[in-house]
């Protein structure tokens, strides 16, 4: 790893002149008294001081809507494919989100490799930040919690009267040496960056009982749990756990004609394992009926289905789902309930 | 000829440009498409699928209904039952539509050479299925005794009905067909497709059963078929989900941790037995 510094000062010039020269810049941005990913104008749009954005920075890697393909009608149809990818720098990404776009990573790059997603992945340079957990948050439990160099691009930590910065590519590399000036980190910069991170660990409250490596295990033994009808009767079907998570890559695909009738889009858009008729196929049968079923889905996908398929949780403790879930279903209440279950029928 | 779909740029979401070769109805609901590639054949595996799309209206899963040893194009075997479907229904000889795949893993054609084949068709599974029939009659000196049912609700409803007596003409082939209710004219059998276990002998030790049809009929067709003693990774059976991508993204197709489109739609049920979601 290389690790260099920059005085504050230096961070907001160095922003400044991202905004300024690179093609696109987006971070997190006050709204309504929250947070949201959203296009930097200055560098005062930018506030690095948040717990979490309402929805993840997957948003630029997989829209909530995509043209995949435009066509027009005729004797033949002309069709052509639509790769949509502007250059853009994300600036102020947690270390939890980054496992995220690990996991999406993975997920639209296994065989067959997605095209749409691949394109705009590669126009992307991403700053990560280190953050302030709040009451949700449970990265120190999946292991998200520490930025990855293989990561980020550039990865910046407020150490108190400056901020390290972690170099993860020759693209970050590049922008660093172009745009900012940073200086060697010396041992007491090292000693700042370790304390700050002990800080946080510290600070991260919620947890789940368990080493995560042995949830595949665990849920194994716990399918037909009594309190996945608990939490089938008290889940409203609503979705908004998908749409905030970070790891949630499902789609609907469908066509979107002009008013001309002549031209239209292949569109494809989120779509959510939750909701009621994600299962149902033509003839009304539906192979996830209950919500039971569906909510169980959703935590096998993170914590099973997915996480054997590529090794590591496709949760990432983010807490997003247990903050917008008016049900107040969580991970970490959800998971600690299998495990005293499954303790109580070992005993 | 030109080619009438872009291809500078590599996408996973276009497909291939196809002709609409001849169009047969063949029930109320169920039309027959010749469908011909522009760039080559589509090289598919009994039992695989195809995205097909209209343009305007969509992308719908479809298996191939023919066999790779016939000649030319490929079969597909439609209901109408909504947006794609009900415009491919509406499509005349000639129409032009695009085709990703072929999808999925098919019948294990290997695994059952030299081995008798107890064919259990419900509905509309008889068009996957006739993908695998059409392959073990065009190549009937590889395998055993053949054994194939096929039910529908109604006479009206029976699919291919014109190729029973040519399936019941090859060497060693018996062919039943029931109806679950009679209709003016019906001098076969009436009773659901498990009411014709009685009439079949079927030897455990040689015999692969493939069944395919609606989500309600594998748990019957199942027990007659493990009734007869054929062992669980001798039964195949192919399973259809909600799918909108075909190649693993989506996720409309998991049956708990298994993409159908991926991994089936053809399963030995063995490989499914253990899982909840799966029947
Ligand atoms: C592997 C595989 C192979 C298949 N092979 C064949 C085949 O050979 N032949 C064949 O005819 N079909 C086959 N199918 C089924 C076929 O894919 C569907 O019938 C088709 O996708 C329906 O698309 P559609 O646009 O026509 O219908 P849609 O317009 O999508 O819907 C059809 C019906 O379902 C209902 N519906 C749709 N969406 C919902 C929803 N969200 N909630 C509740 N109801 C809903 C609608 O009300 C409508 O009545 C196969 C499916 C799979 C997975
Ligand atoms: S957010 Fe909560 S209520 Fe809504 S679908 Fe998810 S678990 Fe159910
Ligand atoms: S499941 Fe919940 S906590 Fe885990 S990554 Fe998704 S939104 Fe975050
Ligand atoms: S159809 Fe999309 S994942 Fe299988």
């Amino acid at each position: 790893m290389t690790l260099r510094v920059m005085e504050k000062g230096d961070l907001a010039s160095f922003v400044e002149r991202l905004i300024a020269s690179e093609p696109g810049a987006v971070g997190p941005v006050r709204k309504d008294g929250k947070h949201v990913f959203a296009r930097l104008a200055s560098v005062e749009d930018l506030d690095l001081a948040y717990t979490t954005t309402l929805l993840p920075p997957k948003k630029y890697l997989f829209p909530p809507q995509e043209t995949l393909l435009r066509f027009r009608l005729g004797a033949p149809p002309v069709v052509e494919p639509v790769l949509e990818a502007p250059p853009l720098v994300v600036i102020g990404v947690h270390p939890c989100d980054l496992r995220g776009i690990w996991a999406t990573d993975r997920a639209f790059g296994d065989d067959h490799v997605d095209t749409n997603y691949r394109a705009r992945r590669e126009a992307i340079t991403l700053i990560g930040a280190d953050c302030l957990p709040d009451e949700h948050c449970f990265c120190t439990s999946v292991g998200s919690h520490l930025p990855e160099p293989a990561s980020f691009d550039l990865f910046v930590t407020d150490i108190g009267d400056a901020v390290t910065v972690e170099i993860g590519s020759e693209r970050g590399r590049a922008l660093l040496e172009r745009y900012a000036r940073s200086r060697e980190a010396t041992a007491a910069d090292l000693a700042g960056l370790q304390k700050r991170r002990h800080a946080k660990e510290a600070a991260v409250k919620a947890r789940l009982n368990v080493d995560v490596q042995m949830l595949p295990l665990l849920l194994e033994s716990v399918s037909t749990s009594p309190l996945w009808e608990q939490l089938g009767a008290k889940c409203l079907s609503c979705g908004n756990c998908n749409l905030v998570c970070p790891t949630c890559y499902c789609f609907d695909v469908g066509d979107l004609m002009q008013l001309n009738l002549e031209e239209g889009e292949r569109i494809r858009r989120w779509d959510g394992c939750t909701l009621v008729d994600f299962a149902t196929v033509a003839g009304g049968h539906n192979f996830r009926r209950e919500a039971k079923s569906r909510v169980r889905h959703r935590y096998y996908r993170k914590f099973q289905y997915l996480m054997t398929r590529y090794g590591r949780s496709f949760c990432t403790g983010c807490g997003r789902c247990s903050r917008s879930c008016l049900a107040h279903i969580n991970p970490p209440e959800t998971i600690n309930a299998l495990l005293a279950e499954a303790e109580r029928e070992e005993a | 000829m030109s080619t009438p779909l872009t291809r500078q740029i590599e996408s996973l979401y276009l497909g291939r440009p196809a002709t609409v070769t001849a169009v047969r109805t063949l029930t109320d609901k169920e039309k027959l498409f010749d469908v011909e590639l522009a760039d080559g054949p589509l090289g598919h595996e009994p039992g695989q699928f195809v995205e097909v799309s209209v343009f305007g209206y969509g992308e719908a899963p479809i298996s191939v209904a023919s066999s790779p040893t016939a000649p030319g194009g490929f079969q597909l075997c439609v209901r109408n039952v909504g947006r794609v479907t009900g415009a491919l229904h509406r499509l005349e000889p000639g129409a032009m539509i695009a085709i990703r795949g072929p999808f999925g893993r098919g019948f294990p054609v290997d695994r059952m050479r030299n081995r008798d084949i107890l064919f259990v068709a419900g509905g509309l599974g008889l068009a996957p299925l006739r993908s695998l029939i059409g392959y073990v009659m065009d190549r009937r000196s590889e395998f055993g005794h053949v054994t194939i049912l096929v039910g529908a609700r109604t006479p009206g409803e029976l699919l291919f009905n014109d190729e029973y007596a040519g399936w019941a003409r090859s060497p060693d082939t018996e062919v039943h067909v029931t109806v679950d209710r009679a209709a003016e004219g019906w001098t076969g059998h009436v009773g659901v497709i498990t009411t014709l276990f009685p009439r079949i002998q079927v030897d455990p030790k040689t015999t692969t059963a493939v069944i395919v049809g609606p989500p309600v009929m594998y748990r019957f067709a199942l027990a007659e078929t493990f009734a007869k003693g054929v062992p669980e990774d001798q039964v195949y059976v192919s399973l259809e989900r909600r799918m909108k991508c075909g190649v693993g993204k989506c996720g409309h197709c998991q049956i708990n941790g298994i993409y159908v489109c991926q991994k089936g739609p053809v399963f030995a049920y063995a490989e499914i037995a253990g899982l909840e979601e799966a029947l």
